[in-house]
């Protein structure tokens, strides 16, 4: 493997160890190791099927793990069920966006705020705004069913969603899919943004390219093992590995 | 007026009591449907239980005060809060267990937690109907040859609020919004915090709640019952809620005003009231033919 680089030091704020995940008796993920360190960037790269959606999902709670760790400032996540997950600080932004369609924008970002919210009001209108300043075309489409917005503007629901529940790490998958290039751009810069604000993401893309541009650290997936880490400068001068994993 | 609009006019004032409580009792049924995705045909013998639980509240009630509103609010409370406990604990035995096991399987548990239910009440109890006791008293009033009770208007009054007040929490409380989150998408609602096995829960209190406010109203119009009787209240709310669009308030809420025109017009057009019945779900195979997923159901691509 190649060398670390000067990552930060300390507990991580995600650490996944030696973590095997199999669907049916079929290896998904066979032994998985990487770190996330706090308000980092960093990116699981790799084709179709090697395993990133399952990564996620793993971390999220939303299916089991066979074995291996998963660490959350030092502390085990792991078997915590997903709704659980999120109260820890931690919220999985899913493939696909999967906004609730027949609920308006303004009620997916409420609901978003089920745990806290009738506790703490204020911190709710808070939240909303600082959503609805990054992403204005939700407020133009706030009384809307989440289902009449194009992709762009669901992909944005869905992050504003993951905002508004509060937690600290965001895990993305594929933010990208299915996305014209200018959108795509527009919702990388937001994701930059929402890093600067201290937030610390992990992004799964097949959109290698632009994930990297904005990336403190990657790793690639190749059928469920890490085939390659790196920060994103060494990995693009590595041609071999960027011709055979990213396209 | 001749006779027959008179006649009309009398049966649509039945058609309205009737509707409500159908309505009503759908609204229960559709409920666990819309978050659960789960055909509760234990929901009958529900209904069926919660009526004697109202009775024996009812009973005990009268035993110590004779303001008959007291009585009933009492019972209601005691009613539902039991029934509710009891389909908790149906959901938790009976099918939580079966959830991702082919929806055959849960359809055929409810039917049998639904005859265990008769047979516990048959056993216990006997097979002897009784009769609940007068919440209502009975003035009547004539309007233009058209005779009301009061208790009609109690019904219906108490009908529509409790559909007016479900509906509203339902579209604006946080548990509502929550739970039309978890009807759409479980998992991307575990995402947001919202415990999926909670908020089935919190459905299977409201579908019991409307099941003892139906049966105290239904109760108050048909005041005999039986171990027996829930069968057919299972039908009646399980065939308005599919002629509404089953997982839909407003469409169980129409399929009981439907159901209860089908039910109360068809005999004053029809030799003998045997044919009623057949009328009603010749009704039914006659919508869901246009309209497979009910009158203002919506079609619903099922998730893996």
């Amino acid at each position: 493997m190649e060398s670390v680089g000067n990552r930060k030091p300390g507990t991580p704020a995600l650490h996944v160890e030696d973590l095997r995940v199999s669907y049916r008796k079929i290896a998904a993920l066979k032994s998985i190791t990487f770190e996330v360190h706090k308000s980092e960037i960093v990116s699981l790269l790799g084709a179709n099927g090697a395993g990133k959606t399952t990564m996620l999902n793993a971390i999220s709670g939303a299916i089991p793990v066979e074995s291996g760790e998963i660490r959350h400032d030092g502390a085990s996540i792991k078997g915590v069920p997903p709704h659980r997950i999120v109260q820890k600080g931690i919220v999985h932004v899913p493939e696909g966006r999967r906004i609730f369609a027949d609920l308006s924008v303004a009620e997916n970002l409420r609901v978003a705020a089920y745990l806290y919210e009738s506790k703490r009001k204020t911190l709710f209108k808070e939240r909303l705004e600082f959503v609805l300043s990054l992403f204005p075309r939700l407020k133009e489409r706030y009384a809307q069913a989440g289902g009449t917005l194009s992709g762009g503007e669901q992909q944005m629901l869905a992050i504003g969603r993951a905002l508004i529940t509060g937690g600290d790490i965001l895990l993305l998958d594929e933010p990208s899919m299915g996305l014209a290039p200018m959108l795509v751009q527009e919702i990388f810069d937001t994701i930059v943004k929402i890093s600067q604000t201290g937030k610390t993401i992990l992004l799964v893309e097949q959109n290698a390219t632009m994930a990297m541009e904005i990336s403190n650290y990657c790793y690639v997936l190749e059928t469920g093992l890490i085939s390659f880490e790196g920060e994103p400068e060494v990995l693009r001068q590595d041609n071999d590995i960027a011709s055979a994993y990213l396209g | 007026m001749g006779t027959y609009s008179q006649q009309f006019l009398q049966q649509t004032v039945n058609l309205v009591q009737l509707g409500s409580i159908y309505g009503l009792l759908a609204v229960g049924f559709s409920m666990v449907y819309g978050i659960a995705r789960l055909v509760n045909f234990a929901y009958g013998p529900i209904f069926m239980v919660s009526t004697y639980l109202l009775f024996f509240f009812g009973t005990l009630m009268s035993a110590m005060t004779e303001t008959a509103w007291i009585v009933l609010v009492f019972a209601l409370i005691g009613a539902s809060a039991l029934t509710a406990l009891l389909a908790i604990i149906i959901e938790k035995i009976a099918y939580k267990p079966l959830r991702g096991a082919p929806k055959v399987s849960v359809v055929v548990s409810s039917v049998g937690v639904g005859m265990a239910l008769e047979y516990l009440v048959l056993s216990f109890i006997g097979p002897n109907p009784h009769r609940m006791p007068t919440f209502v008293g009975n003035s009547r009033y004539t309007v233009g040859g058209v005779n009301f009770s009061l208790a009609t208007i109690i019904i219906v009054a108490v009908a529509v609020a409790a559909m007016v007040v479900l509906n509203l929490y339902i579209k604006k409380s946080r548990t509502g919004i929550a739970l039309r989150a978890v009807a759409e998408d479980g998992l991307a609602a575990s995402f947001m915090g919202i415990s999926a096995n909670w908020m089935i829960s919190v459905a299977f209190i409201l579908s019991a709640i409307m099941a003892t406010i139906g049966a105290s109203l239904y109760g108050v119009a048909y005041p005999t019952f039986n171990p027996y009787f829930g069968e057919q209240i299972n039908w009646w709310s399980f065939t308005a809620a599919v002629l509404g669009g089953i997982g839909s308030v407003k469409g169980a809420i129409l399929g009981g005003y439907l159901l209860a025109a089908v039910n109360v017009y068809s005999p004053m057009l029809l030799p003998t009231s045997s044919w009623r019945d057949v009328v009603a779900f010749g009704v039914l195979i006659f919508v869901l033919m246009i309209k497979p997923a009910g009158l203002i159901g919506k079609k619903r691509i099922e998730k893996v």
